[in-house]
């Protein structure tokens, strides 16, 4: 068992102000950011604002940035950072901050709710739902989703631009978009809803530009990008901008 | 970054490691790739070296080509066409390359700074992404894909073209063969492990078990997909290297090493 002692650099503060506050903290064999965090409760800043719930990288609580990273400090361990590095902590930077670590997701809600539900198909009861496990497999991988918001955080149209939070909905919930449209039960479309239409039109997909970070930070390694983004984006594509499409279904629907 | 109510750090990121080593590395390949290429596409010269013929120049839409016998001459173009033949037909992989979904994001992000890195603030003060003309164009990405799959047939049929000697004769074979099959292998890659190609093969689809084809195809060109990044360095590499090859023969800078 080995121990040192690690520098530290923690954002402290609240929405007046704040800076990086300097502290030196013991550091064990096999820790992680966060116990670091709890040390310094413990010891040095009773203080000291923090969220977290699991420490076991499932509830989505401890997302921060750390060394200009976003990650969730309970899985980040202190073994990838040199003895000697100075470990900066700062609380997620596009949002709104509440006090230290901690910052307000609301803005996550807010979107979240933006998103129409899922549309029950007419005639099937709860318990009748019978689904191919081939048909739900792409939605699965998005199930993964922990809510920790950090794709949110690192994408950069809302996190360098705070204008566009009132149009774009963010990566999670274009992912949300993406995963109900592929729903093989969703009756979206037969209720009169447009989920690929709208994606563009209300949830601001046209802002992605398919740089791929909410993929880099996501730390349930869900490929955003590659397997909801892009896809939506092609299915926008059907939908507004393929004349092809758009005279086979004229075609289909004359001859119906 | 700045805006109100967020917790108030001056520094543009905190990011201690070397962000910018893979925006600058991608920057220069892409500049190293133009120079090159826009000087062989003027050049209109040295493409030709029976049996070879640079991919830059084929299929060879003008009057003005040097002819090929049984190659890919096609003067759709007729005589009044004046300037180099390259420029008709790189239209289209050069499209296929602008707005294909891996080059957007490499060019976003070396050349545009938006983002440079992730969680990196851009210099840019306001931005609309791909919401309005020009960028809304990048939807025409699956048109330039229909387009490319044409231009890489014809690529497999100069690949097949070079199975012949200097004199035309067939059932040879010499190191420019294999340049040629390594390169088109490649392109092949590239152009079906696009992300369009996976929506149109079956990504489109709700019912993967109505479709079993089309999912097992949809399961292949995913697989693709995975390297569409590597695979797109890999062909523009292997373009260059065939377009380079031609011009070394041509101007005989050496002789092409026959194995039979
Ligand atoms: S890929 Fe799109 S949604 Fe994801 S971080 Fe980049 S711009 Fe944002
Ligand atoms: S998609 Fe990934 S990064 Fe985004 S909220 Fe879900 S788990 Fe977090
Ligand atoms: S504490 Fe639950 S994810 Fe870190
Ligand atoms: S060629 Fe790259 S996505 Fe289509």
């Amino acid at each position: 068992m080995s121990t040192y002692q690690a520098h530290f650099r923690i954002w402290r503060g609240d929405p007046g102000g704040g800076e990086l506050t300097d502290y030196t903290v013991e550091v064990h064999d096999g820790e992680v950011v966060l116990d670091i965090v709890h040390r310094l409760q413990a010891t040095q800043a009773p203080d000291l604002a923090v969220r977290w719930n699991c420490k076991a990288g499932k509830c989505g609580s401890c997302s921060a940035e750390i060394n200009g990273r976003p990650r969730l400090m309970c899985m980040t361990r202190m073994s990838v950072f040199a003895r000697d590095e100075v470990v900066t902590v700062t609380p997620m930077r596009a949002f709104p901050v509440v006090r230290d670590l901690v910052t307000d997701v609301s803005f996550n809600y807010v979107k979240a709710r933006e998103i129409p539900a899922f549309v029950p198909p007419a005639g099937l009861g709860p318990g009748e739902y019978r689904m191919r496990q081939e048909d739900v497999d792409r939605s699965q991988e998005f199930r993964k989703c922990i809510e920790c918001f950090l794709c949110q955080d690192t994408c950069h149209v809302v996190r360098d631009h705070e204008e566009n939070k009132e149009a774009f909905a963010g990566p999670r919930f274009l992912m949300r978009v993406a995963e109900l449209d592929m729903h093989p039960l969703d009756a979206a479309e037969e209720a009169g809803l447009d989920r690929r239409r709208t994606a563009q039109e209300e949830h601001g997909l046209g802002y992605c530009n398919i740089t791929k970070c909410c993929t880099e930070v996501c730390p349930e390694s869900i490929r955003i990008t590659d397997n909801a983004l892009i896809p939506l984006k092609e299915r926008v594509v059907d939908r507004k901008y393929d004349p092809l499409v758009w005279l086979g279904k004229t075609i289909r629907r004359r001859k119906a | 970054m700045r805006s109100p109510g967020r917790a108030s750090i001056a520094a543009r990121h905190l990011r201690t490691d070397r962000w910018w080593l893979s925006p600058a590395a991608t920057a220069a390949g892409l500049l190293a790739f133009v120079a090159y290429s826009t000087w062989r596409a003027f050049a209109n010269a040295h493409y030709y070296a029976a049996p070879y013929v640079s991919p830059f120049y084929s299929p060879c839409l003008a009057d003005n080509c040097v002819p090929m016998r049984g190659g890919p001459n096609w003067a759709l173009f007729g005589s009044w066409w004046g300037l180099s033949p390259a420029l008709l037909i790189l239209v289209f992989p050069l499209g296929f390359r602008l707005t294909c979904y891996y080059y957007r994001k490499a060019y976003y992000r070396s050349f545009w700074a938006a983002p440079p890195a992730c969680a990196v603030a851009e210099p840019h003060r306001a931005y609309t992404g791909e919401t309005r003309f020009p960028l809304l164009l990048q939807n025409l990405h699956r048109y330039f894909f229909y387009a490319a799959l044409p231009v890489a047939g014809i690529l497999t049929y100069d690949t097949a073209l070079t199975f012949r000697d200097s004199h035309y004769a067939w059932g040879h074979a010499g190191l420019g063969t294999l340049v040629f099959l390594v390169n088109i292998v490649l392109i092949w890659a590239y152009t079906l492990s696009c992300h369009s190609c996976r929506h149109i093969v079956g990504g489109r689809l709700r019912h993967f078990s109505k479709h079993p084809v089309r999912y097992r195809l949809w399961t292949w060109v995913g697989r693709l997909n995975r390297r569409h990044m590597q695979l797109a360095w890999a062909s523009l590499i292997s373009v260059a290297v065939c377009d380079l090859y031609v011009y070394l023969l041509a101007t005989g800078a050496f002789d092409d090493p026959r194995f039979f």
